[in-house]
């Protein structure tokens, strides 16, 4: 597929795209206070006489924060800043209490660092690409303003107020919307690996300013750009990115010029519009916050912050397809999520283990079946199915009865959904039920010896030649043993017979 | 560096203090003898030297992550946060109504 | 009996302590003495209920033979910049009227822990921001002391703590809590004739401590002698874990270490003090300081700290930026004042709160710190000013090679007329000339009374330790104390 651009009247234009994401750390207190980070607490109770900004309050910072952005930093290869500083931005607003935000311009606590976002032909990235961090620094949140609540007054509620976010600042290095969108969702896919940010993009946990500038395709200088704030959702990113650049475009075609503005994103119509709010607020007047002194990292904090990051998102993928010898498609899909690669990793060590061989002897047969059969089984029940049932354990040991040929795919499915129905222990079901496959030679070769007597012709025209025949003496034997029969003591036996 | 009228005007609008004309007129003279006063910093060989970080040599405490541990700047007292409030209703703060 | 009033902290501590007297006798008569003294309009609030009910619990633990504290029993007065629990507090600005804090300051709950109580609260310059006492929204306080000239013109009690100097000079109070930015302490003590030290940056919490510059902000102890003095820090000083400057040291027992033997100590005396424009009458007692400090066993080296010119106009920098900041948040929305025209918007809102809560030197100050900081400025003047504040640390820095305490001159002038410096902002920035290179460099500092000028107001002579040496700096005070002898007293006018 052919690079992104926006056909105009004058010529063909490219995007530019730049993200600002704030993602909210993941902790128990806020970054300066004591109070609680709880998601949906009633209104102003989870808020401090610190981060409602009483006189005399000051901030101390939360370790926990500290160490998570650090993680985070790590995980993209950035440089760590063991010096930093918090600065004060100042602007008044009535979701800001102090009337400035703590954050970190000067010296921020991580510095450059990069994500790979994935090929993804479909969408239009030809294959994988880097894409600049230009740094991560630690800040307060702000509180939220209620605007319908009453006729002539807007309700402020502090809760939010002082929660900490770690700002993850991109290069503007994406040039299509669908790159942008890749960027978000590996973004999210790091935090949720490292541990920290839930990702909880409809709870605000993670949420991007969208910095979107056009210019002629050819053209070295960057158009100027707006920032449209605050966009919760991959697609919404998407829409922000599309939606400027068609603006932009027609903005210049018409010979206007893009002002340097904050727009917000109105999900209903897919548009963006003037943020009137933030108009003037362009004079920050950044300085240190006095009431913090240098935050410096020792080298035993960094070394605990390294040795606790897991396995990420590209290293596992790697692994997956060089020591477990999956497919690239299934090592992808399996690493994507947090959810889906500790799914797969417990039920792989569970059925290994059962089975008595190394996990990338079942590797395969364990994705496939996590990735395709177990998932389409858990659909087509819908309600039905109590996914709380589908253990490790319960699964491995189907696993386990397929692998050693005590029962056959199809059997492995009934047994799953009756697992997933019930609860009931997949062995049990398969004594219980019937749900197992005839190993027992006597029985089977009884049949074989019957069939082959009844089919003298067919056995003859098989020695002759014909070695398409061995399927039909399969399925004949199959249908007699009302298909429990293990496939292959059938094949074994068969050859056997028919030399 | 001096000031005039409209700058004074709009540092009072950065600063958030209303101010009329006048009361900026007269501010002026104000803030520029105080600024010509300062300039003489300028005089000071600055070369190398960085600038004051931590008065007294110190560094950074942090504070564990523990919700509430201490009442006085932990959550859970919305009742003194709002204690002082000129308007309070329902739990909030209210201002008048901002549009964005 | 003893006009009780007439005691310092050390006397009513042993006296209660000893059952001399009651801590409710002697809370009684000092509410007397407050509520005799309106015409100084000291205290913005008074609280002699609670002093009293306070007393009563020194009196009863006494009565069950229990420890009472570093201060058990003394009565104090407490600058109107600390959160009091359930008490008013506006640091003087109408922006604030009608706060009443639900939480109690870290240094004013050291007190109460060490068994103070509060008579009320003191008047001060408006968000400590001021030398003479007549930034308050409240009115000014009047100097108990008056010139020997028969003349009745009212003078300044310095600033910003000048309600705690006043009060403390005129036997409101034993002693009252202050708080030095830029020589808020230093420079009132030096103008009534009483004591007062800020101790290095860091020693005492500032949590719930009304900030106006957090970087130079430090709380301290006003009393009558160095002795007090030493006792109170020692109760207000202490680790915060609230406040990240918070210095993690134990805080030492000075009063008992508090000696005059000055023998083995250099004491500096800087060059660049010697200013134009200085009181000769403040030049000479600077001299007889040197001869005090000598004949306490002290060697006596000239010393130089050559950026001094530069620290108070690097100081009209760092504070105002500082404070345009910390007093963003009186925006009338969660307490205070709030001004809200017809029609008015939210942004309207602010602008006209703070222009109607605000008084003129704040206003002045904030309006200099917004544009030191804006874009553009932030360099030229923030950057530099904070170079400059680093040269005259490493100025004492280079110094304490040569010597143990600096002494100078607390003021240039003693107190003047209230009202004489109303146009001119500069010149009473310039009362702060000597006492501001300290505060920049964090240092310990204290006033000490020397003696009269010929106009029978009082003068100071100030010391300077090294970091964490508040106990040189105490002894030099008490050396220059103890031979100076000063026992002059305001005469009572106002009751
Ligand atoms: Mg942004
Ligand atoms: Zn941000």
């Amino acid at each position: 597929m052919s690079k992104y651009t926006i056909q105009g009247a004058t010529g063909e234009w490219e995007v530019v795209i730049g993200l600002e994401v704030h993602a909210q750390v993941t902790s128990n207190a806020k970054l300066f206070s004591g109070a609680s980070t709880a998601f949906g607490a009633e209104p102003n109770c989870n808020v401090s006489l610190v981060d409602a900004a009483m006189p005399g309050m000051l901030p101390v910072p939360n370790r926990e924060c500290i160490r998570q952005a650090v993680r985070t930093g790590m995980a993209i290869k950035a440089q760590i800043n063991k010096y930093s500083r918090f600065d004060r931005k100042n602007y008044f607003y009535a979701d800001l209490p102090q009337g400035y935000q703590i954050s970190q311009l000067y010296h921020p606590i991580v510095g450059e660092g990069q994500l790979v976002i994935d090929a993804d032909e479909k969408a239009g990235i030809p294959e994988d690409k880097v894409i600049g961090i230009e740094r991560i620094h630690v800040e307060q949140d702000a509180g939220k303003l209620m605007h319908d609540q009453h006729p002539t007054m807007s309700y402020v509620d502090l809760n939010r107020s002082g929660v900490a976010l770690m700002e993850i600042v991109s290069r503007p290095d994406m040039t299509s919307p669908a790159e942008a969108g890749a960027y978000v969702r590996k973004l999210r896919s790091i935090l949720r690996y490292v541990g920290s940010c839930d990702g909880n993009m409809e709870e605000g946990s993670m949420r991007a300013d969208v910095n979107v500038s056009v210019r002629k395709v050819g053209d070295s200088e960057l158009g100027t750009r707006t920032e449209t704030k605050n966009v919760n959702s991959v697609r919404f990113v998407q829409q922000v990115v599309e939606y400027e650049a068609r603006r932009q475009v027609d903005v210049l075609e018409d010979g206007g010029t893009v002002d340097q503005e904050t727009r917000l994103f109105d999900p209903g119509t897919g548009t963006t519009r003037i943020m009137r709010s933030k108009e003037d607020a362009h004079d920050y007047r950044y300085f240190p916050d006095p009431d913090l002194l240098p935050l410096e990292l020792e080298d035993d904090f960094l070394e605990e912050c390294r040795a606790s990051l897991p396995e990420l998102p590209d290293a596992k993928r790697a692994r997956y397809i060089d020591e477990l010898g999956l497919t690239e498609y299934n090592a992808r899909e399996l690493t994507a999520e947090v959810e889906t690669f500790a799914r797969f990793e417990n039920l792989l060590a569970a059925t290994a283990s059962g089975i008595g061989k190394p996990e990338k002897d079942v590797a395969t047969q364990v994705a496939n079946w996590a990735l395709s059969v177990a998932p389409g089984i858990i659909k087509s029940l819908g309600e039905e199915a109590n996914p709380a049932h589908a253990t490790a354990e319960a699964q491995a040991s189907i696993l386990d009865m397929q692998a050693k040929g005590e029962i056959s795919g199809g059997q492995a499915k009934e047994i799953f959904e009756i697992v997933l129905k019930t609860g009931r222990e997949p062995e049990e079901i398969a004594e219980a039920e019937g749900l197992k496959q005839v190993s027992d030679t006597g029985a089977i070769e009884a049949a074989i010896d019957e069939i082959l007597a009844n089919n003298e012709d067919k056995v003859e025209q098989y020695k002759g030649g014909k070695d398409k025949l061995f399927g039909f003496f399969v399925g004949q034997t199959m249908k007699a043993m009302q298909g429990k029969a293990n496939p292959a003591v059938v094949n074994q036996i068969l050859k056997d017979k028919l030399g | 560096m001096s000031v005039d009228t409209k700058q004074v005007a709009k540092i009072a609008s950065l600063a958030r203090i209303a101010m009329s004309d006048a009361e900026c007129e007269k501010m002026v003279p104000e803030l520029n003898n105080i600024l010509d006063w300062v300039e003489q910093l300028g005089e000071v060989d600055v070369t190398g030297v960085e600038p004051m970080t931590a008065v007294i040599p110190n560094t950074l405490r942090m504070r564990d992550d523990v919700v509430n541990a201490d009442p006085k700047t932990g959550g859970d007292r919305r009742e003194d946060v709002l204690a002082n409030a000129p308007v309070a209703e329902h739990g909030f703060f209210g201002v008048p109504k901002v549009i964005e | 009996m003893t006009d009780l009033t007439q005691l310092g902290i050390k006397a009513i501590r042993d006296g209660v302590a000893d059952g001399t007297f009651t801590a409710r006798e002697v809370t009684e008569a000092f509410n007397a003495a407050v509520a005799a003294a309106d015409p100084l309009n000291a205290f913005l609030v008074k609280t002699p209920e609670r002093a009293l009910e306070a007393a009563d619990a020194v009196d009863a633990r006494r009565a069950k033979g229990e420890d009472l504290g570093k201060m058990g029993g003394v009565p104090i007065g407490m600058k109107d910049l600390f959160c009091t629990q359930g008490v008013e507090t506006t640091a003087a600005s109408m922006i604030l009227g009608g706060f009443t804090p639900t939480y109690e300051s870290t240094v004013s709950q050291n007190l109460w822990d060490a068994g103070a109580t509060m008579l009320g609260k003191l008047n001060m310059d408006q968000f400590a921001m001021g030398s003479s006492n007549e930034t308050s929204a409240f009115g000014n306080v009047i100097s108990p002391w008056r010139k020997s000239d028969g003349g009745n013109a009212a003078l300044a009690p310095g600033g910003s703590s000048g309600g705690s100097s006043a009060a403390i000079a005129a036997r409101l109070c034993p002693a009252a809590t202050g708080t030095d930015t830029g020589g808020s302490i230093r420079q009132p003590a030096a103008f009534t004739g009483i004591s007062g030290i800020k101790p290095t940056y860091g020693r005492c919490s500032r949590w719930g401590t009304i900030a106006f510059a957090s970087s130079l902000d430090q709380a301290g102890p006003m009393a009558r002698d160095v002795t007090d003095c030493a006792i109170m820090l020692g109760a207000m000083a202490g680790f915060d874990p609230k406040d990240a400057t918070s210095l993690d040291l134990a805080v030492p027992d000075w009063e008992a270490a508090l000696s005059d033997d000055l023998k083995g100590k250099r004491v500096g005396i800087p060059r660049e003090y010697r200013m134009e424009g200085t009181d000769p009458q403040i030049l000479e007692s600077w001299e007889q300081g040197k001869a005090w400090l000598k004949d306490a066993g002290a060697e006596i080296v000239d010393i130089s700290l050559p950026h001094t010119k530069y620290a108070l106009p690097a100081y009209y920098i760092i504070a105002p930026a500082e404070a345009s900041s910390n007093l963003a948040r009186y925006d009338g929305v969660r307490y205070g004042l709030r001004e809200l025209p017809e029609g008015a918007g939210l942004q309207d809102m602010y602008a006209a709160t703070r222009a109607e809560g605000f008084g003129d030197e704040v206003k002045r100050r904030v309006m200099i710190g917004t544009y030191v900081l804006s874009a553009g400025f932030y360099d030229a003047y923030y950057t530099q000013a904070q170079k400059v504040r680093t040269l005259v640390a490493r100025d004492f820095e280079q110094a304490w090679d040569k010597c143990d305490v600096i002494l100078a001159p607390t003021c240039p002038t003693a107190s003047f007329a209230l009202g004489s410096l109303d146009d001119d902002p500069l010149t009473m920035y310039l009362n702060d000339v000597f006492a501001v290179p300290a505060s920049l460099a964090g240092l310990p500092a204290m006033s000490v009374p020397c003696g009269l000028n010929g106009d029978g107001l009082p003068l100071g002579l100030q010391l300077v330790g090294k970091p964490f040496d508040e106990q040189g700096v105490l002894n030099a005070g008490l050396a220059i104390e103890k031979r100076a002898g000063f026992t002059a007293q305001p005469e009572k006018w106002w009751s």
